[in-house]
Formats: C-alpha cells, structure tokens, sequence
C-alpha cells in the first residue's frame, strides 16, 4: 500500500504540474501579454519585423510599439483605422483597441513588415 | 534649379513654355560641346582608361542616389559632408555634365527641413537642373506631398514626369507609394497609364533613361527590393532600342541586362546596405564600417549618351578609391 500510494504521488505531482503549466501556456498565448483591460502591451520594431508580429490583447488594451531600428518604420493598419508618423530609433507610437476584432498593420516605408492585433475578450 | 523653383512667385510655366526652355537648353549644351572641341575626355575611370565622347553627338549627365539628408546615425554621422564631397568631385569635372538626376530618398525622414537643406546643397551643383525621383524615405507621413513642396518638376503637384534632352527621353517615376499590404512597392494602374501614353509619342529609335528609386526588376523580396508592376513597365519599354533604368535605394551598384533594357542600380551617398540577403545580417538596415574605408562604398555616376550608340557607358566612382 505505501509503496502504490508513493507512485500514485509520483505520478500525479508531475502531472498536475504539467497541467498547470500547460494552462499557464495556453493563457499566455490567447492573451499574449495582458488578460485584463486597461492594460499595456509593447510590440517590438527591430530587425525590420514587428515582434510579435500576431498578438491579442483583450478590449481596452493599449499597444505600444517602439522602433529599434536605425531605419525609420511606420505602423498603419490596412483599413486606415490607426497609422503612425515615421518612427526614427527609439520613437513610440500608442494606440488603444476598445472594440474587438482583427486589425492587420504594416510598415508604409517598408510594405512587406506586417503585424496583427487580434482584439476580443478574455 | 531655378526653373523648379516651387518658392518663386512667377507663374508656373506651361508644358509649351517649358519645351521651348529645354530646347532652348539643349542648343546651348551644343554650342558649349562644339566650343569644347572635338572628341573630349570625361575624365578618369577609377584611374584607369578615360572615355571619350563625340562632340555635337554626346550628352552626359551625372546620378547620385540616397543622400537621407537628416541621417545622423553610427553609419554615416555627416551625410551632409557625403553630400558635399560628391558636389566638390563633379564640380571639378573638365566636362560639366549636362545636369544630375538624384533617384531618390534624397532625405531621411520626410522632414521639411531635409527637404530644405538636401535643395540648398544640390544648388551647390554647377548645373542647371536637378531631377529627382522620391523614394519611400521622402513619402513617410503624407505621401509625396511634402516633397512635392520642394522637388515639383513639371508644376503639376505629381512626382513623376518626363522631359526631352539631347535627343534622350527621360521619364522619373514614383515606385514608393502604391503597394498593398505584404507586398512589393509599385508604380500603381494611374502612372502606368500615364506611361503608356508618354511613351506613345516617343519614336523607337530614341533612347530612353528611366529614373526610379526602387529597382524596376526584383533583387531580393524578401527585402522589398523590387517593383511589383515592375514586369508592365518593361513590357512597354520593350519596343524601344536602347533602354537604360537608373535605380537607387539598394545602395550598391548592380547590374541587369534584358534584351535592348539595362537596368543599374547605383551607389548611395549616406551609407552603405547588405548585399542581397547577405549570410548573417538578415534584414537591409545601414552597416556601419570603419570610417576610412565609408568613403570608398559611397559615390557617383557619370552617364554619357552617345548618339547612334545603343548602350550608354556608364562610370562608376566612390568617393575615394
């Protein structure tokens, strides 16, 4: 009996972990980096991508994108909804999404750079 | 460049007026060839044989491409001074050219006051005319507007164009602004049409000089190194016989020849770019060198046309050797 209950211990210990872990994963990837409204998520310019260059956020979310690069960049949405000035090395550009949907970008100074923001609720 | 003048209060000349001041032009290219003497050389080619061009019969002009005046980056912190070393070196050809063509990204971010300074130092030019080209570093904020306000060739607030000299047909075209999302830039359906009826009135026997600020044949897609239309242009400069594209924005020279069309792109005066998809660097932003060694990656073009001659010859040179 003890020795049974030892390897049922050592069994489920790893796998809840595991589920944990995977439910930790899971989350992480539909919300990327926020869950709840109100909140702030940076998208990296660098390397002449957007990084992430999918992400969903959660209505309410404010997305900040700063360029890294030495070249200038743009970030402006095929549907003209949001569009930056050009960016130089380490300028900012902020835009909230309130309403849910997909919001497909792209760089005007270098059209093949794409991103999308992927708006709905947790 | 006073006849571009957008700041002069004279009005703006009309397409006749215009023609009868290029014509006017050429005559005086003419009598300065025919006082030049005969058969004059343009100079030295990277220290080796020089070309010669015959008098009444050549027209030579010089590209540059690239300044990104406003640029103040590790790659080229006095692109200003880049800028002023290309002026020094063509003001002091024996043989002025006939006029500079800049193809392009002629400022770095759109910025008026890069407008303003790059047309300040391009009137250090000992020419008459400057052309230019926008590239997508010239279009940032408001399309070709603020461009325009500065470099409006022909008056009529478009920035492609095209002009008769020395029996040569020049067109400049804008490949920056049309494009969809994911794609290659693109001329767009409005300036091919456009195109196509320029050309129409153009003998086939005239050769033409395209200038546009990405190459019109792609290099690397990956990069946006190409033009997505670029196949419907050349489609229609194809009856032509002696066909030379002058391209900028991958600051490098690089070469292509399809039947009567050459295309060339040319070196910048900012800073030097990757080789197409070079190993390890993965995306075309400025390499910065040792600044000994910048000069000699950056640099101008002399063109010269000789009539009866179908392909131009062309005379790359750095700033130093």
């Amino acid at each position: 009996m003890k020795l049974s209950r030892y390897r049922i211990q050592r069994l489920w210990v790893p796998a809840g972990l595991t589920l944990l872990f995977c439910a930790a994963y899971a989350a992480d990837a539909l919300y990327a980096h926020a869950a709840t409204p109100g909140n702030v998520v940076e998208v990296d310019i660098a390397k002449f991508a957007f990084t992430p260059k999918d992400i969903t956020v959660a209505p309410g979310t404010k997305i900040v994108w700063t360029n890294h690069d030495e070249a200038p960049h743009t970030v402006a949405s095929t549907d003209k909804s949001f569009a930056s000035k050009g960016l130089d090395t380490d300028d900012r550009f902020e835009q909230t999404f309130s309403r849910e949907g997909d919001f497909a970008y792209i760089c005007s100074v270098h059209p093949f750079m794409t991103g999308t923001v992927h708006v709905h609720k947790p | 460049m006073t006849p571009n003048d957008p700041q002069d209060p004279t009005p703006r000349m009309t397409r006749r007026q215009a023609l009868a001041c290029l014509a006017h032009w050429s005559g005086a290219a003419v009598v300065w060839t025919v006082a030049g003497g005969v058969p004059h050389a343009l100079g030295a080619t990277r220290g080796d044989t020089p070309l010669t061009g015959q008098a009444n019969n050549a027209l030579t002009f010089v590209q540059i491409s690239d300044t990104h005046i406003g640029f103040r980056k590790d790659a080229n912190p006095d692109v200003v001074g880049s800028l002023r070393r290309a002026i020094a070196d063509v003001n002091a050809l024996p043989t002025p050219p006939a006029f500079i063509v800049h193809t392009g990204d002629v400022s770095h971010l759109s910025k008026p006051e890069e407008f303003g300074t790059a047309r300040e130092l391009l009137q250090e030019f000992r020419v008459d005319r400057v052309h230019t080209v926008p590239g997508e570093h010239d279009t940032i904020d408001d399309g070709a507007t603020g461009y325009l306000r500065h470099f409006d060739h022909d008056g009529n607030g478009r920035s492609w164009y095209s002009f008769d000299q020395g029996g040569v047909h020049f067109v400049g075209l804008n490949n920056v602004l049309a494009f969809k999302a994911g794609t290659l830039a693109a001329l767009g359906d409005e300036q091919l049409a456009w195109l196509k009826n320029d050309l129409a009135d153009v003998r086939h026997s005239t050769p033409v000089v395209v200038l546009a600020h990405i190459p019109l044949w792609t290099i690397w897609e990956p990069w946006g190194w190409g033009t997505a239309d670029s196949a419907q242009a050349l489609a229609l400069l194809r009856p032509f016989g002696s066909v030379t594209v002058l391209n900028g924005h991958i600051h490098q020279v690089l070469q292509k020849v399809e039947g009567n069309v050459e295309l060339h792109t040319a070196m910048s005066l900012a800073y030097p770019l990757p080789t197409p998809g070079q190993a390890g660097i993965g995306e075309p932003g400025p390499v910065t060198v040792a600044s000994s060694e910048l000069p000699k990656l950056l640099g101008t073009r002399r063109i010269n046309v000789v009539r009866n001659q179908h392909r131009l010859a062309l005379i790359d040179k750095p700033l130093a050797a």
